[in-house]
């Protein structure tokens, strides 16, 4: 393969990433020169804003690709990746919002804070366009290396401390367990462009038959799948979830599983047969869904509880792509991509609600706290109550979270399109399980309070407020419009 | 958009803006007003949904089974096949009044009283929202969009019974969401079997298999089938709905009786039937055997029980169980006595439901042997009580004849041994109901006046008799002219029997 010494490299394709990093540096050079803590997080707010109208209009126009060998690219600006990198700079600006109490309260920097938060934006922003393994990985590294010091930053705190090395291990484990797939599969194949992967691998039977294949696709899926958290690879979540600062466990179980889903759909739509991959796939899928739901109905804190059932939602996001195996026709599999994606979208998006709702009604700087602690919270805050509560009942998929049962009847309809019927049936009979958690919860925001619980919460920070206003708004408009999302996901 | 078509949205808008005016609505009996200001509109845009043309392409070679006499098609979510498409026809008629009616009564009921728990105001919002879930269900003619309305349901429900309910209801409102949800996910896989096999969601180019294999009607009708028998309730999955019913407050019981177990019947006919008529010819057997066991399991409890709320709910198993066996049969006859059975219930049963509450409100207790002696000290009270068991143990000349008689008639006239065992048996198990209402009014009303009963007043509050008063003309009405539900449904009927295998 030859190719030029000079690159000639698209900028404009590379513009939201150019955003996202800016607004990183520029959050560190403002806190190191004014050294003003609101200063800061409105820079990091206002290119969080900047990076989501970018990515919304480099993705308005045509698929662009840059760094290209030949025809294949390692970074593919299409209407998808435009779609997660304006998804990731939002769910940034939303946790952002949320951190106001646990910034103010002094138990993290608020310089280092942003400037993480912004490079953790940043990977996901350049993972929704990565076109090859390494750029995939680097990126979702991208992603998750600021995540360590992010959840371990709450000073004086043992269960922080221990979330983050819970998660630093695990995460760096899963890492080595990609890499080792990828470098596999370049071993096979002499290649690490995803689309040309996945095209030799249809060609040439013989590769595709190799044992080192399937165990090199198994390697570098089983490292994707601590990402997303699915079981067994799940049992950090809880845990690191609920050592982190309340904000920062809602990056984690939003943005940072978007990343590990976005990570799966590239490898598993482009670079490997379907045929390897549906079976471990569906396999995760219904162990995910179905361990995650009834751990989560044991759950007595507020945070672990919403960490199993992210775990389960998780199973929810894997269904379709294990429905795929081999013989399935091109639009099956597409719907299926397409499924996923959507199911991610509206779960992020009721999950963001959902903990913006725990933080406002918690003191801030609180922890999540246990159930108990949120009993009758929404008697004393009616619209924070119904803003959580319409969170979790979407987050059940049940009317009037209209968002949710569009993202569980996506899911339905593309395994049933695909010929996986037992595979719906779990997924139904999960959903049953799942509302019997979640109903716990929002059933006791309305139940009234045991005598002697501790002094009501003070009113929630604006901009929790605010986040939580405008999460729940998104999720009635794309509940009552999901099509707009649908149309975003296949596209 | 014509008028039909206006009236078809306003009957669904008319509630859902109800409910938010009510929440709007600072002061509490003013809420209440408002919303039966909301239900009772409903009401009057529901009415004229009879003025349509009938028989617009009733005469055309070609004539799908379900001819709605209006109808509204629109776009919605095309990625997901579901149309925004309303209809009415004379299935769905009786039942579209039979949920206003009943809704309007129960809020004009809260005007009076507000059950102990949450504010009166809440409680009205939450029977609207319920409204607009049950009369979308029944106007429903996309399949998606019925699923979508059948789950409006279950979280208000669940918000009436555990908010507003007796002593254990908490538990009793988990149990009537978790096990009604286990059967509308059900119904979410088998529409989605159905749709992903025929293209379309559109029940009225669906109905009479349209074009889907054997198999997939099979599997399509065994899902739906449990998912609505999970609802109507059909023994074995009926063990939500005792608790259910004692629980919940007396308007969340009346409309849980009157209306919300019709939503599984309705299903079955229009939904699990229409579109699986393979699977529903299949399947008929066991659906017979089940309604048929439904009905003396219903009846053996109810001589057992000693509460009264619960005797009145196990009946409803006993009442649904010759609903189901009617839509077993498959035939006309069989399917239009189930229609009836359907309204029949509906009115004596949420009658049943009022007077019950009004008599645990008075004595505070259930205990059928505490309340002896009513007609002692409350004459009316005891004379509607009467009135309403008549009617729901099937005397001839009252509402609840007409289901139970022509379901056994349509079970013998299929034949066969089997058909005309269950015929008989369902016959011995209407011969049991009466024996248990006679028992019960043996026990409430006559003896000597107990403790509880020996207090009360003979009168009747002026909100009680008008939330009762159009229940008791109904219940005679459609006793004496059962045409006024017949006459409608005869033809859609036949349309749908026509086109089963």
């Amino acid at each position: 393969m030859t190719q030029n010494v000079v690159q000639s490299v698209d900028h404009v394709a590379l513009l939201p990433a150019y955003l996202a990093a800016g607004t990183a540096v520029l959050v560190l050079v403002t806190d190191l020169v004014l050294a003003r803590s609101r200063a800061t997080l409105a820079v990091a707010a206002l290119g969080a804003v900047a990076t989501a109208v970018g990515a919304a209009l480099v993705g308005a126009g045509d698929e662009r690709r840059t760094f290209c060998a030949a025809a294949d690219c390692s970074y593919v600006f299409g209407g998808r990746a435009a779609l997660v990198g304006a998804l990731f700079a939002l769910l940034t600006l939303g946790v952002l919002g949320l951190s106001g109490g646990h910034l103010r309260a002094g138990r993290a920097p608020v310089g280092e804070y942003c400037f993480l938060l912004a490079c953790s934006m940043t990977g996901g922003v350049v993972l929704g366009a990565a076109g090859d393994l390494i750029t995939l990985i680097v990126a979702l590294e991208t992603l998750t290396l600021p995540l360590y010091v992010l959840v371990g930053l709450r000073r004086g705190s043992l269960a922080s401390a221990e979330a983050a090395v819970t998660f630093f291990v695990v995460s760096v484990v899963a890492t080595t367990v990609s890499l080792l797939g990828a470098a596999l599969l370049y071993a096979v194949t002499g290649e690490l462009h995803l689309g040309r992967l996945g095209a030799l691998l249809a060609e040439r039977q013989e590769l595709h038959d190799l044992p080192l294949t399937a165990a090199a696709g198994a390697l570098l899926l089983l490292g994707l799948a601590f990402k997303v958290a699915a079981v067994p690879f799940h049992a950090w979540a809880p845990a690191t979830y609920d050592g982190a600062p309340l904000p920062v466990a809602a990056y984690l179980s939003t943005a940072s599983k978007l990343g590990g889903v976005v990570a799966l759909l590239a490898v598993v739509s482009a670079a490997i047969p379907a045929d390897l991959t549906g079976p471990v796939l569906a396999l995760l899928a219904v162990l995910t869904m179905t361990v995650g739901n009834l751990v989560a109905l044991r759950q007595w804190r507020t945070v672990r509880l919403l960490a199993w059932s992210s775990v389960a939602q998780a199973g929810y996001i894997l269904a379709p792509l294990g429905a795929l195996a081999a013989g399935r026709t091109g639009e099956a599999r597409a719907g299926a991509y397409a499924a996923a994606l959507a199911y991610a979208v509206f779960f992020v998006l009721l999950e963001l609600a959902a903990f913006a709702g725990v933080t406002a009604l918690r003191p801030a700087d609180a922890d999540g706290g246990a159930l108990d602690e949120l009993r009758g919270a929404a008697r004393r805050h009616p619209w924070l109550g119904a803003g959580l509560g319409l969170a979790l009942i979407g987050l059940a998929g049940l009317p009037p979270g209209l968002a949710g049962l569009f993202a569980k009847v996506t899911v339905v309809r593309s395994l049933l399109g695909g010929g996986s019927g037992w595979l719906a049936l779990v997924v139904a009979i999960n959903a049953v399980i799942g509302l019997a958690y979640y109903l716990r919860l929002a059933a006791s925001l309305y139940a009234v309070p045991a005598p002697g619980t501790p002094a009501p919460a003070a009113g929630a920070a604006r901009p929790v407020a605010v986040v939580l206003a405008v999460a729940t708004v998104a999720a009635v408009v794309v509940g009552f419009a999901p099509q707009l999302v649908l149309d975003l996901a296949g596209g | 958009m014509t008028f039909g078509q206006f009236l078809l949205v306003a009957v669904l808008a008319v509630p859902a803006l109800g409910a938010v005016a009510v929440v709007a609505t600072p002061a509490d009996r003013a809420a209440r007003l408002v919303g039966t200001v909301a239900a009772g509109l409903t009401l009057l845009a529901a009415l004229p949904l009879a003025a349509g043309d009938r028989g617009w392409f009733a005469w055309s070679g070609t004539a799908p089974a379900v001819r709605p006499w209006h109808q509204l098609d629109l776009p919605w979510v095309p990625g997901l096949e579901l149309r925004f498409h309303l209809g009415v026809d004379g299935i769905s008629y009786p039942l579209v009044v039979l949920t206003a009616l009943l809704t309007l009564l129960c809020c004009a009921y809260s005007l009076y009283r507000v059950p102990a728990g949450g504010s009166g105001r809440t409680l009205v919002a939450l029977l609207l929202v319920i409204e607009v879930g049950i009369l979308g269900t029944f106007l429903a003619l996309d399949l998606v969009l019925f699923f979508l309305f059948f789950e409006v349901v279950l979280l208000p429900m669940y918000a009436v019974i555990a908010g507003w309910g007796g002593e254990d209801r908490r538990r009793a409102a988990r149990k009537f969401v978790l096990y009604t949800l286990f059967g509308s996910v059900l119904l979410l896989v088998g529409v989605y079997v159905v749709v992903s096999a025929a293209g379309t969601a559109d029940i009225v180019a669906l109905t009479g298999g349209g074009g889907l294999s054997r198999g997939t009607q099979l599997f399509a009708f065994t899902l739906l089938a449990l998912a609505f028998a999970v609802k109507s309730p059909l023994w074995p999955l009926h063990s939500w709905l005792p608790d259910a019913h004692t629980q919940a407050p007396t308007v969340g019981s009346v409309v849980l009786a009157g209306v919300l177990l019709k939503m599984g019947t309705y299903g079955l006919i229009r939904v699990a039937v229409g579109v699986a008529p393979e699977g529903a010819r299949w399947a008929a057997p066991v659906l017979g055997v089940l309604a048929v066991a439904a009905i003396l399991v219903g009846a053996l409890v109810c001589l057992a029980q000693t509460e009264l709320k619960r005797l009145i709910a196990y009946s409803s198993v006993g009442h649904m169980g010759f609903v189901l066996l009617g839509v077993a049969t498959l035939t006309s006859t069989g399917i239009q006595a189930a229609l009836i059975g359907n309204v029949a219930h509906g009115v004596i049963t949420g009658l049943l439901f009022f007077l019950a509450g009004a008599v645990k409100d008075r004595t505070h207790t259930g205990a059928l042997a505490e309340l002896s002696g009513l007609r002692e000290t409350a004459p009316r009270l005891a004379g509607l009580l009467g009135f309403a068991a008549i009617a729901s143990l099937g005397l001839p000349g009252l509402a609840g004849f007409w289901g139970e008689a022509f379901a056994v008639i349509a079970a013998i006239e299929v034949g066969g041994p089997l058909w005309t065992t269950l015929g008989v048996l369902a016959a011995v198990g209407g011969a049991l109901t009466a024996a248990y209402f006679l028992r019960l009014l043996r026990q409430v009303t006559h003896g000597r006046p107990s403790p509880a009963v020996g207090r009360l007043a003979p009168t009747l509050a002026g909100g009680e008799l008008t939330a009762w008063a159009p229940l008791v003309l109904l219940a005679l009405a459609i006793g004496l002219a059962p045409a006024l539900v017949l006459g409608i449904a005869e033809a859609p009927v036949n349309a749908l029997v026509e086109v089963l295998p």
